[in-house]
């Protein structure tokens, strides 16, 4: 059987895919990878043609064992990584063999890491998706996070060449995050001078921070609120609730609410944002509309360049 | 009067009057139609509510400036409203004061036979769904039953709970946190995730429908398949 068991399942360990679109006007919410640009390295590296199925290990602590002859990656937080006790490197695809044991030890930098195979695991979707989102019990297997003893079907067993992504273009987890923010939804019910105190504040990540959002300390920005009814929130929305404090929604956001919001961080820096544990700082700048399109084509020239400064291990 | 702002680098958010009316949900359903007719391929997630509609785009739009631009162009909102009825949907409830019907009844200076009349008295449209699988927005209670959300939300709000918060009502699809005031038990799943992929619906109801309450016995809840908590046991 081309599989993998599950030996130990770590501290959270969830199935995610690119994420489920397209229900959210029945109350599902998006989940997928909180940090996409790790998970979307991990299946470059694999040359796995479209966005995988692969497993987001949050914290660490993950160990399984291959059942077949395949090749495999991990990506994003540096976790140290072992196949049979030997080290080996993350953002590197390897060989791996039937009866090889893969471990993942507890983060040092970073929350999350994409553990991915070639071709991606299989395994049934719900609503399209693989993605697990624990509060809905939908997606991954019966909508929970892993557990011992579970198997994890691979989608095939094709053996693509060994690429690495070279070290000087590894995330640097660890340092204090900028967050690009975009004006929008109510931003004009906050005045200059609040937005200035908005951007100018240096926030840090409180101890409530989950799939679902990221809550932030600092000092209260405080402001004339008005009733809001309930409205679609987007991926990276900036809620601010009474206490005056931002929260940052990220995939596992619930779909309406009526929070007010300035506006939403870039979708890439809340991927960096979703790699960040209490206590790590953070800043807000402001995106003028007008630099909008010159950065989504400088994301699209980043992506479609990527693959180019891969390293072949052949 | 269309209003667009942007929602993100991918998203942008549609605004009409800020009220909850017939006549929104009605402009809301049309400029759907309208949007999905425009942005065909290019449209990720549309995710209407009260007075607003939340359109993402995929990653690889023409630029959500541009976007919002064409929309701003071409979107128009209907002359005549066409008054679109929905479909009917009964949902029984056991009513029980287990909950929040005695503190709802005694703020209103009801009885809380009153307060289960007046709460199956209306009619009520479906106005948004979501925060949860098939938790739909239900509009509007009757003024003399608006109550402000619990100030603490409790740590568990059973399965198919029924609740009213301000002029609103809905049922708890799955036992979840929640601030509403409870009044009583709806023994029809509201979210069916096994009908995914078949002909069957998901939920009973979609935004635009209406919905009305009836109530039942115990005995009823029970024979409709319903779930009694632990409480209530």
């Amino acid at each position: 059987m081309s599989a993998f068991v599950v030996l130990k399942a770590g501290v959270l360990s969830t199935l995610q895919d690119q994420g489920r679109f397209g229900y959210a006007h029945l109350g599902l919410s998006q989940g997928g990878p909180a940090d996409y640009a790790s998970y979307r390295i991990a299946d470059l590296l694999l040359q796995n043609q479209s966005p995988s199925c692969q497993i987001e290990v949050s914290v660490g602590g993950l160990s399984v064992l291959a059942l077949t002859d395949t090749v495999f990656c991990v990506t994003g937080a540096a976790m140290p990584l072992t196949v049979n006790g030997q080290p080996k490197s993350l953002w590197h695809s390897h060989r791996i063999k039937k009866d090889d044991v893969i471990e993942l030890g507890f983060a040092k930098s970073g929350l999350r890491c994409y553990l991915a195979v070639a071709g991606g695991f299989k395994l049934p979707k719900d609503f399209g998706s693989n993605s697990t989102v624990l509060r809905e019990k939908v997606g991954g297997i019966a909508g929970a996070a892993l557990q011992q003893g579970q198997f994890l079907p691979v989608r095939s067993t094709y053996r693509p060449l060994l690429w690495v992504l070279p070290q000087k273009l590894w995330p640097d987890f660890s340092t204090p995050l900028q967050l690009g923010l975009v004006p929008g939804y109510q931003q004009h019910w906050f005045d200059e001078a609040q937005w200035q105190q908005l951007c100018g504040t240096d926030y840090q990540v409180s101890a409530l921070y989950d799939r679902m959002g990221y809550r932030l300390q600092g000092e209260p920005l405080l402001y004339q609120s008005q009733a809001l009814l309930s409205e679609g929130i987007s991926y990276g929305a900036v809620q601010l609730p009474p206490d005056g404090l931002p929260i940052v929604l990220l995939n596992d956001r619930q779909t309406l609410g009526g929070y007010p919001k300035p506006g939403a961080i870039l979708a890439r820096h809340a991927a960096a944002l979703a790699q960040c544990t209490q206590g790590h700082s953070i800043r807000f700048y402001r995106i003028e509309s007008e630099q909008l399109a010159a950065y989504q084509q400088e994301q699209q020239r980043y992506w479609a360049e990527l693959p180019m400064d891969f390293r072949s291990l052949r | 009067m269309i209003q667009l702002e942007l929602a993100g680098e991918n998203a942008l958010i549609l605004y009409l009057p800020a009220e909850i009316s017939a006549n929104n949900l009605n402009q809301l359903q049309q400029l759907q139609q309208q949007i999905r007719l425009l942005l065909a391929d290019q449209l990720q997630e549309l995710l209407p509510s009260y007075a607003s509609l939340l359109i993402v785009l995929k990653p690889a739009h023409s630029g959500v400036l541009a976007v919002k631009a064409m929309l701003e162009q071409q979107l128009t909102l209907g002359a005549t409203v066409s008054q679109q009825q929905g479909q009917l949907v009964l949902l029984p409830v056991y009513y029980h004061n287990a909950w929040d019907l005695d503190a709802v009844a005694e703020r209103a200076d009801l009885s809380t036979e009153q307060v289960i009349e007046l709460h199956q008295s209306m009619e009520y449209r479906v106005y948004a769904i979501g925060f949860a699988p098939g938790f739909a927005y239900l509009g509007e209670l009757d003024a003399r039953l608006a109550t402000p959300r619990l100030k603490s939300p409790r740590e568990k709000v059973p399965k198919g709970a029924v609740a009213i918060a301000d002029r609103q009502t809905a049922v708890y699809p799955a036992e979840s946190p929640g601030g509403w005031n409870i009044l009583g038990l709806c023994p029809i799943p509201l979210f069916k995730p096994e009908h995914a992929g078949t002909s069957e619906a998901l939920m009973p109801f979609s935004v635009g429908d209406r919905v009305r309450f009836q109530s039942i016995s115990r005995d009823e809840f029970v024979a409709l398949g319903g779930q009694l908590p632990q409480e209530l046991c």
